[in-house]
């Protein structure tokens, strides 16, 4: 065997030892990158948080009530505190909305006059009851599953509801009414 | 004089680096292109090497906290010595950036620049392009306001529209499940560290390659780029009638880039810095999130899109734009290079100029969106109002109380979501007005659940008084022949 010859194959050998290595820490890497994906589905990620006493919804009225995200770190600061959207409907009945406007998650607003969520950013309206009135939005707003346990209004919460999330996941319920008379 | 050049040689000695440098500087270039159309490309890379040092200045204070960053902004503009022209440096930088990089592209373009040998260089540059993006988006994210909060909410909901995969790249965007302190930590990683080095590295390759292949020739109409003889005739231009770039061609881009940097700073003295605008507390709704200046034509486009239309347009058309760019060198890497004889091209830049403008225009005045505080905000003008009836009255209250103001106006006050209302009597009759304001539709709400007998009757009594007194309103023409 040649210098070159044998040169080569060791070159060889290291090129494949380095690529070896490289891959090896590419697992843990990737793994790391993925992890805000992956840690979704660990138990614990979406809770049941409390938006205060069933008392503070009047009947017939839509109140802007505010939870801390289940998941929330210290650095996190104000934005871990989410507001959303409680409807009593008729005292026993109730709806709890997402912020997040399902066109493009700009926060809609509640007008009690005229019974309308409104959007600020391109102009998305909703019904009182969380369906599309008008604008972009291709559907009603987000909802959360909701509970009522020793006279608290709880809701299952952690993400915010984007348009391909609600679709793929059963937390949100999917509200598709159409205007009674369209 | 002479220590100087002493310790200058003792460097070059070990360095060797002063012949490569002085070749480099005095290559030749086309005699007509040392050129004031040629200056734009320096002065990108001059503003971008300004961007990283106010960038570092700035990071000597930011806080990359989603609990503190806001409150770090604010210092810098109020506590610091002169934080705030810093910051201003900074965003007027960024602007002028972008501005640049467009202007450098429309020229390359319309010079034919990007023709051979030249592909390549044209293919780093879209990517420098879409990273300058890149950077004015991550960097609007760092200016950790209500802005950047609900903006990230739409780059969120933007993603989740991929196809299988748009519930994890939102994670991935947003660091997990919510906009939260992971999410400007990685946006803080992207603006700083990764897009920067790209960066970097881009625009090393990209000079390069003007290095290696010459700065291209004035353009002359008629004379034709063949790969078979090109390097031979631009030879000839550059070696024997051209002239070297130093000091021939470089004197006029250290002039332009010293205007650059004077107008910067100016604008920065002059205007401020941007924001921050309000806390990025998502409690406080009372917001109405607008993207900064070069992503404007976005969210006017975002609002005009047919629903059905927004994710196609939305996931496919970059894709169609990005391999559009990509593919232009190897679709007409060959022939005419001046713009004087390459019309589409021309008509290319004007329409893509007009449309952005325009995009740009509407999305400052919002007329898609409801005016959220017009219902209590806007006054109905007087002359809608004087010598009505109690009846006419008591609807024009309707109207204001039930946030019809919101989207509609009248006198050019209030929304401009539907249309204006000033003559909407001589359009519609009482009783098309009824089934309008009951029903909607036409993007309009139905109001039908909202309004009572008497309400409705009193708003349609003020709805058919709003008509110009000259003009009669609009009658149900099947009735034309009973009633007069």
């Amino acid at each position: 065997m040649s210098d070159v010859s044998r040169r080569q194959a060791v070159l060889k050998i290291a090129t494949l030892f380095n690529g070896a290595v490289g891959l090896l820490l590419a697992i843990p890497i990737v793994r790391y990158i993925l992890s805000p994906v992956s840690r979704g589905q660990k138990p614990g990620y979406e809770n049941w948080v409390s938006l205060g006493s069933v008392e503070e919804f009047p009947s017939g009225q839509t109140r802007l009530a505010t939870y801390r995200n289940p998941i929330a770190n210290a650095s996190d600061g104000e934005t871990a505190d989410i507001p959303c959207w409680v409807r009593n409907v008729d005292g026993s009945r109730f709806q709890v909305f997402a912020i997040n406007c399902a066109h493009l998650g700009c926060p809609v607003r509640w007008f009690p006059q005229s019974e309308l969520f409104m959007c600020p950013c391109h102009g998305g309206v909703y019904y009182a009851d969380g369906a599309r009135a008008s604008g972009p939005p291709e559907r009603g707003l987000f909802e959360y599953a909701f509970r009522i346990s020793d006279e608290k209004l709880l809701i299952q919460a952690g993400e915010m509801p984007t348009p391909g999330f609600s679709a793929a996941n059963k937390t949100f319920i999917q509200i598709e009414r159409r205007r009674p008379c369209a | 004089m002479r220590l100087i050049r002493t310790i200058g040689n003792w460097f070059d000695e070990r360095l060797q680096l002063g012949s490569p440098i002085r070749e480099t500087m005095q290559h030749p270039i086309p005699r007509q292109t040392a050129s004031w159309a040629y200056v734009f490309g320096s002065a990108a890379l001059t503003v971008f090497a300004f961007q990283l040092v106010t960038g570092i200045l700035l990071a000597l204070i930011y806080v990359p906290s989603a609990g503190e960053a806001w409150n770090s902004l604010q210092i810098l503009n109020h506590e610091v010595t002169l934080g705030w022209f810093i910051r201003a440096l900074h965003g007027w930088g960024s602007n002028f950036m972008l501005a640049i990089v467009l202007i450098h592209m429309v020229q390359v373009f319309l010079f034919g620049a990007y023709k051979f040998p030249r592909e390549l260089t044209w293919i780093l540059g879209i990517f420098l392009l879409l990273m300058t993006l890149g950077m004015a988006f991550t960097g609007q994210v760092l200016r950790f306001d209500q802005d950047a909060y609900w903006g990230l909410g739409i780059g969120a909901s933007i993603s989740s529209r991929v196809p299988i995969v748009g519930p994890a790249l939102v994670k991935l965007l947003l660091g997990g499940p919510i906009i939260a302190g992971a999410t400007l930590s990685r946006f803080f990683a992207l603006h700083v560290f990764v897009i920067p080095g790209f960066l970097i590295g881009f625009v090393g390759l990209h000079v390069l390659l003007v290095l290696r292949l010459g700065i291209n020739e004035w353009p002359m109409p008629g004379r034709l780029v063949r790969r078979s003889d090109y390097m031979e005739k631009y030879h000839e231009l550059t070696h024997a009638e051209g002239v070297p770039f130093f000091p021939n061609g470089i004197w006029k881009d250290a002039i332009f880039s010293g205007v650059i940097l004077l107008a910067i700073a100016a604008c920065a003295l002059y205007f401020g810095p941007f924001g921050p605008s309000g806390q990025p507390d998502p409690r406080i709704i009372q917001t109405a999130p607008r993207p900064d200046f070069f992503f404007l034509w976005l969210y006017a486009l975002l609002s005009l899109l047919p629903p059905a239309l927004e994710t196609p347009v939305l996931l496919i058309g970059p894709v169609i734009a990005l391999v559009g760019l990509l593919a232009l060198p190897f679709v007409s890497g060959e022939g005419e290079k001046s713009w004087q004889r390459r019309p589409i091209a021309v008509v290319t830049i004007l329409l893509s100029a007009v449309t952005l403008g325009t995009f740009t225009n509407l999305a400052d005045h919002t007329p898609w969106s409801p005016v959220m505080d017009a219902s209590t905000a806007a006054a109905i003008p007087g002359k809608f109002v004087t010598g009505r009836t109690p009846l006419e009255v008591q609807g024009a209250l309707v109207f204001q109380s039930k946030q019809c103001h919101n989207c509609h106006s009248l006198g050019d006050i209030g929304g401009k979501r539907g249309p204006a209302l000033d003559a909407v009597a001589v359009r519609l009759t009482g009783d098309q007005l009824v089934r309008q304001v009951l029903q909607g539709g036409g993007n309009m709400p139905a109001y039908g659940k909202n309004l009572n007998p008497a309400q409705t009757t009193a708003l349609v009594a003020f709805l058919e008084t709003l008509h110009p007194s000259a003009q009669t309103p609009a009658r149900d023409a099947s009735l034309a022949g009973i009633q007069p």
